[in-house]
Order: structure tokens, then C-alpha cells, then sequence
């Protein structure tokens, strides 16, 4: 037994770790940093800098640009991002879209499409999420109507992370409504956003933010080619996206980096004459945080050792990757909002300089934001069940 | 990275698994508990011909040179099974011995713990020190060519059963080990909660033979304590496998309502937590035994293992509490093997240290 990577993963580890170093522009780092909203641009900037470095979709297959990693290669890559404090890649295009052409799309489809994902062309978003349909999904009624050589597209979709920066946005929409089982009678369409017909309104959150908006849908006209896999096999799909690629959702690496920030800040935050790392209550609960995240890391990396030695891919119970993960990013909220203390009241200048610090003010904001993370890629409830059923067959 | 047993090891888990499976049933257990010495010579005898007696010990004393990841399995399966017999308190003793010994004292004392000949016991433990290693009243005086003690140790596990001790105790120069003969102290033995024997030690110039350096005893004693929490890890994770297997297997037979009662989403997702928060124990176990061997420093050792017991403390009473609570009033009865599993792990969540004593030691050794 050897908790510790190879003197190889170790090497590769630190070629990822002094390539970042070396390319990740400090404006965008400090963006991360400093919890600010990060525009169109800046995403897509970090984006084609990974495809120059080849390195933008690691799992796809070589002749589409993938990397050739190992399971542990791959994972060690996010982490090392995401301890680094790159800005996200959006996984709809990268590791949504691509993986379902890759697996179920045409070979026009393919060459129309991937390219353009991985080159950061096309901004992707997805239409998943209905107003009546949130963790039952297969009660969707946003309705494609074939007629010639288009559907004809009604509906509405919400919760569409990203659609106002989106250029496509695949969908899942009901082709037929009169099958006996819900999950029939679905498909998965490619729609362009420009198309006439679409309306895309923003739903601001409670941090004053803008990242998931309403799309609604008016006669939008799809061309049939933009059809993946067959009409009415939309659920299969669906179900192998979401099978795909959970190995990082426990999000270790950024969780690692919040924690080593939020023990220097609590360190500069004074009390009772010393400062707050001092205090026993709040460290406590500082320590209970780092011990879950260890656990959590370990965990991962059993899984890891499993799937590369099984060939297997990951079992139902990674899914408490992201229970245990979100989890954790929000204690790492909410103690960072606890340790700014009456500071974390502060939120928006009313005209003009407030004076205020930006980095502190932004601190509470994001505690609210992040309570969407239990809530989004399946509610943790969603993922107890799934482990209920899947795992120990209840 | 490799979390795989190698093949050694593999094997030996798959027997030791067998044994407790096959010949430590919870029947058997309960004789054994119920019996006057609450342990079985017999068991004893076949750990030794299996060779579990000598997992920790050099191949220079008929060991066989592991490690607490060569005891990790053993200890899980053990766990399982809920193993009382005076197994990690005789690792104790003679680690001590291992850690601190002359050649002569390690030359007469391993190659019978080894063999299965000999039980040992460590008496560190005193009124008023809480989980403080250091805080010790028991004295230790020259006496001719030798010393003698005085003093009185508390919960020593397995004393009853040993034919030694080690006792740490106060020397002159500091802190010191010493070797007593069981027969020299008075013991008044116990029944533990978690039905395991235990004895408070009364010494009253009791012959001893130093054990390493006088006044250097600290380190090894905390180095033996990290060892055996790092075991005990190992076994909690065991205690909480049986937990969560036994609460599922409830929850698919016992019907209510006319369904079985793990067709309830209250319920369903109360087993999740269980068996997530056992993943995550036995994570730490991984950790807290394979620092227990490699930790290049005391301060990194330290660190780890306290960082595994605080996860272990409170999954355990977690993974132990909804165990009962699911099982319902049978949960309650002594006549499930749960609620012995739930008494183990309650204690194991204490043993060595509760989770604010390691807080506290992990946030010293940040």
C-alpha cells in the first residue's frame, strides 16, 4: 500500500504545475483570487490557451486532440488548475457536448462541431432543466414538431448556466408525447443560438450575480441534421452524460487552495488580542473542514486505484464525490464569511467609491452563491439516491 | 499510488478473515466474553501459528518485520468480528520493548509474544491525565542494581491477561519505561463497556527493569500510542463495516406498513450518510497506518494521525448511532451483535484520545 503518486505522476504533476505557473495570465489569477465575475472573454481567453498547449479536452480520443492521460494524469491536470486558480473550462462543450458527438453523433456532426469545441469557436450551453421539471427531468415538455427538413421547437428552458454567452445550446426536447414510458419519446437537439425565436431572459441570483438565465423557445426552427442519435432516444444520451467523466467533481484541488486562503486571512484577522487561528471554537471547525477534505482526497484517489486497475469505469458511489466535495466548498464559504465578521455586511457601493475592500466584500456574496452547489449536477438528495439504489440496492 | 494489499498481506487478510468468519462467531464471542478469563487461550494459540502475533516484530525475533499496514487487514477483520481478545494491547507492551529494548531485554521478551507465549499489557494511563502521556505520579526509585515503582495506573487493557508490563513511570532523571512482572503489581480487574478485560495497576515497590533511556521515555510512548490509535483506526473501520452491512440487510428484510422499511427515502438516504461516512473512515485509516510506518518526522506523524482519529471519533458515533436508530428497539437488545458494534465503536471513539483532544493536537502540529 503507497498513498503517494509515482516518481512519473510526481514528474507529471510538477510539468502541469510549472507549465501553469508559466501561462496562466496573473490578470485572470487574480481575478479567481479575488471572487470576481469573470466575463466571456476571459473564460474563452484561458480556454484557447489549454487547446494551443493541447491540453483544452484530455479525455477525448487522440485524433480529436485528447491527451492520451491516464485516469490518474487527467485528475492530477484538474487538481493542479484547480490549485493553481485557472479559471474554470466550462464542461458544456468540452465534457457534454463533445463526449455525446464523440459517442453518438454522425461523422458530419462531428467534423462540424468538435473542432470548434475545442478550439473555444463555440460557447456551448445546456437545456436541460425545465420550470416544472428540476430533479425529474424525463417530465420535460419543451416539444420538437417535425415538419420537412426541421423541427419546429416550443418551450422553455431554465437554469441555463452561461445561455447569455452561449452560441449553441444542446437541448433535450419531447418528439413525441404519446409513449407509454416518460423516459421515451425524448431527443437531443443542437440548436444555434441566433436562431429566430429564442429569447434569452436573465434569473439573477441572491449574490447579486448573473450566471443561469431562462431560454425560451417560439417556433424555433432546427435543421433534422442537427438531431443526435435517434428521435426519441434523447434519454440514453442523457443517461451517458451523465455516467461520464465524475472524477473530479469532488473539486479537491480548488477546495485545497480556499483552504490555505482562508487560514491565511483568518491569521490577519485579530481577537481577543491574538488572531482568529488562535480562537478554539473557530478552529475546530477549521480543523473538521481540513480533516473531511484529507478523507476526501484519499477517497478520490481509492477510486482512481480502482478504475485504473479494474478498467472499470466509476461505480454509482462516486457520487459521493460530490456530496462530500460540495459540502466542503460550503463550509469553506461559510467559515471564510464567519472569519470576515461583521465586515461581511458590506456588498455594494450606492454611488460611487465605498470605500469598502472589493476582496472582502465579496466574501458573504459568495457563501450565498455557493448554496447552489448541493443544489446543481443532481441535488445531493438526487445523489443519495442514486447510491441507494445503484450501491446498496434498496 | 497503490491502495492494494499485496500478495502477502492479501493472504493473510483472507485468512484472518476466514478464522473470524469460521471460528469467532458472535456465539463463540459470547462464550469467550462470558467465560472467567474473557479471552480464549485457543484463539491466542492459532494467531500465533498464523503468525499475527508476529506481523510487528524483526525477523530477528521470529517476526515477521511489518508494519501497522501489515496489521491493517487484521485489525479491520477484527473489527468485524468484534475481536476481544488482548491482541493490541500485547502489540502495546512489546512495542515498547521493539522501540526501546536492549538486544537482551528484546532476546527474552519477542520471541515468546511472537510464539504466543507471553501477553503483554502498557500501563500509561493515570487518574487526572486525561489523554496527557506525560502527566505521570507513578515513581520509580534505584533499588540496589535495579528499581522499584509505586504508583497507580488506570485502564490498563489486557493486564489481566499479561505476564508482563510495561509501566511508564517517574525516574529522577524524567520520564522512564519500565518492565514489571504482572505478578508484582496488584491488580483490580474489569469488564469494559465493550466487554474487552481491563485492570487498575497498583504498584507498591514493585520490582521493574528500565527500558530505554531513563528520562527518554516521551517520544517512545507517544510513538506506541500513534501506533495503536492508527490499529484501532483500522478496527473502527471494521466495527463500522459490520454496522452498515448488518443496518442495510435490516432495512431489506424488516417490514412495516407492509413494505420493507428500506423502501423509505427517510431512511435510504440516512444509510447513504452511514456508509459514506465509513468510506471516509476507512480513508483515514489508510492514512493514519501508513504514517504510523513512513512519517519521516514525529510532528508529521502526529499530525496524521490525530487528523485520522478525528474523522474515525466522529464517524464512528455517526455510523454507530443510526445504526441503532435504524434497527429500531431491536437495535436496543443485547441479543444483536449492533448493539456490542455500537458499544466498541463508542468507546473507540474515546480510546486514545476523543476528537477535541486530537483537534487540538492537529491544530498544534499545523
Amino acid at each position: 500500500m503507497d498513498l503517494n503518486y509515482s516518481q512519473e505522476e510526481l514528474a507529471f504533476r510538477d510539468q502541469v504545475r510549472g507549465w501553469l505557473q508559466a501561462n496562466l495570465p496573473a490578470d485572470l489569477r487574480d481575478k479567481i483570487a479575488n471572487y470576481e465575475e469573470l466575463t466571456r472573454e476571459d473564460l474563452l481567453r484561458w480556454h484557447r490557451i489549454l487547446a494551443k498547449q493541447g491540453w483544452v479536452a484530455p479525455s477525448w480520443p487522440k485524433e480529436w486532440g485528447g491527451t492520451a492521460w491516464s485516469v490518474v494524469q487527467r485528475y492530477i491536470f484538474e487538481e493542479e488548475c484547480g490549485y493553481a486558480g485557472t479559471p474554470p473550462l466550462i464542461p458544456f462543450g468540452l465534457s457534454m457536448c463533445g463526449p455525446v458527438l464523440l459517442k453518438f453523433g454522425s461523422e458530419a456532426q462531428k467534423k462540424q462541431f468538435l473542432p470548434r469545441i475545442y478550439n473555444g469557436d463555440d460557447f456551448w450551453c445546456q437545456g436541460y432543466s425545465e420550470p416544472g421539471s428540476g430533479s425529474d427531468l424525463a417530465s420535460l415538455k419543451t416539444k420538437a414538431v417535425r415538419s420537412g427538413e426541421h423541427y419546429l421547437v416550443n418551450g422553455q428552458k431554465i437554469w441555463t448556466t452561461l445561455g447569455h454567452y452561449a452560441d449553441w445550446i444542446f437541448c433535450l426536447v419531447r418528439t413525441d408525447s404519446g409513449t407509454a414510458k416518460r423516459q421515451e419519446g425524448i431527443s437531443f437537439l443542437l440548436i444555434d443560438m441566433k436562431t429566430p425565436g429564442i429569447t434569452v431572459r436573465p434569473l439573477i441570483l441572491m449574490d447579486g450575480g448573473h450566471e443561469v438565465n431562462e431560454v425560451f423557445f417560439e417556433d424555433v426552427k432546427v435543421p433534422v441534421q442537427n438531431l443526435v442519435h435517434k428521435e426519441g432516444e434523447g434519454w440514453t444520451v442523457a443517461k451517458y452524460l451523465l455516467g461520464h467523466e465524475r472524477m473530479n467533481t469532488g473539486r479537491i484541488g480548488g477546495s485545497k487552495r480556499e483552504l490555505a486562503k482562508l487560514k491565511e486571512f483568518a491569521a490577519q484577522q485579530t481577537k481577543n488580542g491574538g488572531t482568529l487561528m488562535d480562537d478554539t471554537r473557530f478552529r475546530d471547525r477549521l480543523s473538521r473542514l481540513e480533516v473531511e477534505l484529507m478523507a476526501l482526497e484519499i477517497t478520490n484517489l481509492r477510486f482512481l486505484d480502482r478504475m485504473r486497475r479494474t478498467g472499470q469505469p466509476p461505480g454509482a458511489d462516486v457520487s459521493m464525490l460530490k456530496i462530500k466535495g460540495t459540502e466542503i466548498q460550503q463550509g469553506l464559504t461559510e467559515l471564510m464569511m464567519q472569519a470576515v465578521g461583521p465586515l461581511a455586511q458590506p456588498f455594494m457601493a450606492v454611488n460611487g467609491d465605498a470605500g469598502f475592500d472589493e476582496f472582502t466584500a465579496a466574501i458573504a456574496p459568495r457563501y450565498c452563491n455557493y448554496r447552489k452547489t448541493t443544489i446543481y449536477a443532481g441535488s445531493n438528495e438526487i445523489q443519495r439516491n442514486i447510491i441507494a439504489k445503484m450501491t446498496l440496492g434498496l | 499510488m497503490n491502495f492494494d494489499y499485496n500478495e502477502e498481506q492479501q493472504l493473510l487478510a483472507d485468512s484472518v478473515r476466514r478464522f473470524v468468519q469460521k471460528d469467532y462467531g458472535f456465539e463463540e464471542r459470547r462464550k469467550i466474553v462470558a467465560s472467567a478469563a474473557g479471552h480464549s487461550d485457543a484463539v491466542w494459540g492459532t494467531f500465533a501459528e498464523m503468525g499475527l502475533t508476529g506481523i510487528p516484530f524483526s525477523p530477528d525475533h521470529g517476526g515477521f518485520g511489518g508494519g501497522a499496514t501489515d496489521l491493517l487487514s487484521v485489525m479491520e477483520a477484527f473489527g468485524e468480528g468484534l475481536v476481544v481478545e488482548p491482541f493490541l494491547a500485547t502489540l502495546m507492551g512489546a512495542q515498547c520493548v521493539a522501540r526501546a529494548g536492549s538486544d537482551a531485554q528484546k532476546k527474552a521478551i519477542l520471541p515468546a509474544v511472537v510464539e504466543g507465549r507471553l501477553k503483554m499489557a502498557f500501563a500509561f494511563a493515570e487518574q487526572g491525565a486525561r489523554y496527557d502521556l506525560a502527566q505521570v505520579a507513578a515513581q520509580a526509585r534505584k533499588s540496589g542494581a535495579g528499581w522499584t515503582l509505586s504508583g497507580e495506573k488506570r485502564v490498563v487493557l489486557g493486564a489481566p491477561a499479561a505476564g508482563r508490563l510495561v509501566v511508564s513511570a517517574m525516574a529522577p532523571a524524567g520520564l522512564s519505561l519500565y518492565l514489571v512482572e504482572a505478578k508484582a503489581a496488584t491488580l483490580k480487574p474489569y469488564r469494559t463497556l465493550d466487554e474487552m478485560r481491563a485492570a487498575d495497576v497498583v504498584l507498591a515497590s514493585a520490582p521493574g527493569e528500565l527500558l530505554g533511556a531513563e528520562g527518554g521515555a516521551l517520544p517512545v510512548i507517544e510513538a506506541v500510542v500513534d501506533f495503536a490509535t492508527a490499529l484501532v483506526c483500522a478496527e473502527a473501520v471494521g466495527a463500522m463495516k459490520f454496522s452498515c452491512d448488518a443496518t442495510l440487510e435490516y432495512l431489506k428484510t424488516r417490514k412495516q406498513f407492509g413494505v420493507p422499511i428500506g423502501t423509505f427515502q427517510a431512511l435510504q438516504h440516512r444509510i447513504v450518510d452511514m456508509f459514506v461516512a465509513y468510506e471516509q473512515a476507512k480513508s483515514m485509516a489508510f492514512l493514519a497506518c501508513s504514517q504510523a510506518d513512513s512519517a519521516t518526522d514525529a510532528k508529521e506523524r502526529k499530525r496524521a494521525i490525530s487528523a485520522a482519529k478525528i474523522k474515525i471519533a466522529d464517524n464512528a458515533r455517526l455510523i454507530s448511532q443510526e445504526a441503532i436508530q435504524l434497527h429500531g428497539g431491536m437495535g436496543m437488545s443485547e441479543e444483536l451483535k449492533v448493539s456490542h458494534s455500537f458499544r466498541r465503536l463508542t468507546m473507540i471513539a474515546q480510546q486514545f484520545g476523543d476528537a477535541d483532544h486530537h483537534l487540538e493536537r492537529f491544530a498544534r502540529s499545523d
